[in-house]
């Protein structure tokens, strides 16, 4: 058997992290889509309307962007791939395309989401307006207090916002929520994961509509550069959705170094951190087995990043394998090194990244990037949902 | 042969199982509550490992576990609690919990201890049988441990087949498709009962999810062979500061 980092096996299994570990409840829900998703997905018609919506709704393809002063800073070559060109701001939306579609055939008629920032949550409320379908978005209580503008987008596509109240009040109490939502409504509702986690087959599901990302960087660095393999590509990771697109059609070339950036939060020791792969152990969470961060006795934590995209005690189950397994490099930037490279990546190239992002960018510099090497970093989302906490960054200084 | 077997051979029907989250509402009434349980005449205690994440429960007895995690409950001082518990309680005992706990704790390790303390059975809603049947299982029984399954009226004959035979013990029927403490209609609940009925599995079935009061439990013990109480259970631990005297007063509600 070829040994490849993209694809699980039947059972859904990266390695040894993945799997179904779910309530007998959701058996059905989830064994429909494990038989159905493969053949929807490959089916040209599902095809072809997913690809029209990315084209003309989405606005794909993104375009590959030479940051020329980033890569004169770092003396080596630096492209972004703008995901934050993205109708709605952020790479979320190629995944909520998807699942929408699968949703139609599959007769769903309730939606539900969670969401932690809320950029999954607007770009879920997005596609059911576009469809016409019920939309109900799980957020964390906490969450909802510190995003307010997303939480207003949604209502205003007419989502149903309903707070998660249970646990810390944060994404992972959101995901539980949603979780338990589908459990009571077991026959009329899709559940749109918005990462590369859950129970078999979402991680994979979720992992193939975002593989558009790295689908295009592969035609768009041949055009550019003439090879369409680069030396490295880097992104955040917090479940790993852009992440896991971003990688996909490198993961099984060896050449490619693939980078991953952790929110370290306070520092990694600091007891303020989500930095996943160095402070988790193997466990299960949401229904896969990956790497958790818990207490000695299997009591997930909460994790803390200034970033509530990357703020998830979890890592999705392809990402675990590619850390243990070694094929990834996981390196991770504190609260402080993110915004400072959220203020440099707008003040160089004009571009002001999600605080998400931002952490993708703040290793450039622990990288020694080559004269001559080509680093693709995976611009995931657009910086104006974090202005507030940018604002009051600025008015520190 | 096992606690569980024993009871099902002598006792057909009205099989009355309750639950509640160990170390709630004091992380010392454990052992105390299920005394009482014993005395007043209930005839298995399905203890719940506290977790953060408990997907399949609802408001109620996520707040238990909170409470029970929060007054520094584990399951290292579950077992603990549990050392010498059968000089006194006579009945089965099952543990209830999910996945990640146990995984922390060893799973041999887990069932190796369990075992020891004298626990009879195992409940773990998200060990799904793919897993079990991989190596799971086979751990369970080396250390004498029956697993009990949960069966929804969404599963399939086949699959309630499949389930029946991996389970030792008995069978936890889901009343319908819900996270614990939901309103039911008992109608279909009914129906759905006969219907697995009608299968002849090999192992005595218990309903479980929206049974709540002598009402509910009477009719559902006409054709089940018996059921679970838990979130009601809990919910009046949480109204009364007595717990023993909870105890009492919610059992003799429903047995009385």
């Amino acid at each position: 058997m070829n040994k490849t980092f993209t694809a699980p096996d039947l059972q859904g299994y990266y390695g040894p992290f993945g799997g179904a570990f779910i309530p007998e409840m959701l058996f059905q829900n989830v064994e429909h889509l494990q038989q159905s998703y493969q053949e929807i997905y490959n089916d040209p018609i599902f095809q072809r309307d997913f690809h029209a919506l990315l084209k003309d709704y989405v606005g794909r393809p993104t375009p590959l962007f030479l940051a020329e002063r980033l890569s004169e800073k770092y003396g080596s070559i630096i492209y972004l791939k703008r995901e934050d060109l993205c109708h709605t701001g952020a790479h979320k939306i190629n995944n909520t395309i998807g699942q929408i579609l699968l949703a139609e055939r599959l007769g769903k008629k309730r939606i539900i989401a969670e969401t932690g920032a809320g950029q999954h949550g607007v770009a879920t409320a997005t596609v059911c307006a576009l469809k016409g379908l019920e939309c109900i978005v799980y957020m964390g209580e906490k969450d909802i207090d510190r995003q307010a503008p997303n939480v207003a987008r949604m209502k205003m596509l007419g989502a149903r916002v309903i707070p998660a109240t249970s646990g810390s009040k944060t994404l992972k109490d959101a995901t539980n929520e949603a979780i338990r939502d589908w459990i009571n409504n077991p026959t009329d509702t899709h559940y749109i994961i918005g990462s590369v986690v859950g129970p078999h087959p979402y991680p994979d599901m979720v992992a193939k509509f975002q593989s558009v990302i790295s689908h295009e960087m592969k035609a768009q660095l041949q055009e550019k550069t003439g090879n369409p393999l680069p030396n490295r590509v880097i992104a955040c990771v917090g479940g790993g959705s852009n992440a896991a697109g971003a990688f996909y059609h490198f993961l099984d070339e060896p050449s490619v170094e693939i980078v991953a950036v952790e929110a370290a939060g306070h520092g990694i020791t600091s007891g303020l951190s989500a930095a996943t792969t160095q402070l988790g152990v193997p466990g299960i969470l949401h229904g896969s087995k990956s790497i958790v961060m818990q207490t000695s006795d299997g009591q997930v934590v909460e994790p803390h990043s200034i970033s509530a995209g990357l703020d998830y005690p979890g890592i999705g189950p392809m990402h675990a394998h590619l850390f243990s397994s070694g094929r990834g490099r996981f390196l991770s930037a504190t609260d402080e090194q993110a915004m400072h490279a959220a203020f440099e990546v707008s003040k160089l190239e004009g571009i002001i990244p999600a605080l998400e992002t931002a952490h993708a960018f703040a290793v450039l510099g622990d990288l020694q990037l080559q004269k001559g090497e080509v680093s693709v970093i995976c611009l995931s989302g657009r910086g104006d949902k974090d202005l507030s906490t940018y604002m009051n960054a600025m008015n520190e200084q | 042969m096992g606690r569980l077997q024993d009871l099902f051979e002598k006792k057909k029907t009205g099989v009355l199982n309750v639950y509640f989250t160990a170390g709630f509402p004091e992380k010392k009434s454990t052992v105390e509550i299920m005394r009482v349980l014993q005395a007043e005449g209930v005839d298995i205690i399905e203890l719940g490992m506290p977790y953060s994440d408990p997907l399949a429960d609802g408001p109620v007895i996520q707040e238990s576990s909170a409470v029970a995690l929060k007054n520094g409950m584990s399951i290292a001082a579950l077992f603990d609690q549990l050392k010498s518990f059968r000089n006194e309680i006579h009945i089965p005992v099952i543990l209830m919990g999910y996945m990640n706990p146990v995984m922390q704790f060893g799973f041999e390790a887990f069932c190796k201890k369990a075992a020891e303390v004298g626990i009879d059975g195992l409940i773990l809603p998200d060990l799904p049988p793919f897993e079990f049947e991989q190596s799971h299982g086979e751990i369970m029984k080396q250390h004498g441990l029956d697993f009990i399954f949960l069966v929804t009226p969404e599963t399939s004959e086949e699959r309630v087949r499949k389930l029946d035979q991996l389970s030792s013990g008995f069978l936890y029927a889901v009343s319908s498709s819900s996270t614990t403490g939901k309103e039911k209609n008992m109608d279909a609940v009914v129906s759905y009962i006969d219907r697995l009925n009608a299968y002849q599995l090999k192992n005595p079935i218990l309903v479980g999810f929206g049974i709540k009061d002598k009402a509910s439990f009477h009719l559902i013990s006409g054709h089940a062979n018996g059921g679970i109480i838990g979130s009601a259970f809990i919910h009046q631990l949480q109204k009364e500061v007595n717990y023993t005297a909870a105890t009492q007063t919610f059992i003799r509600s429903i047995l009385q």
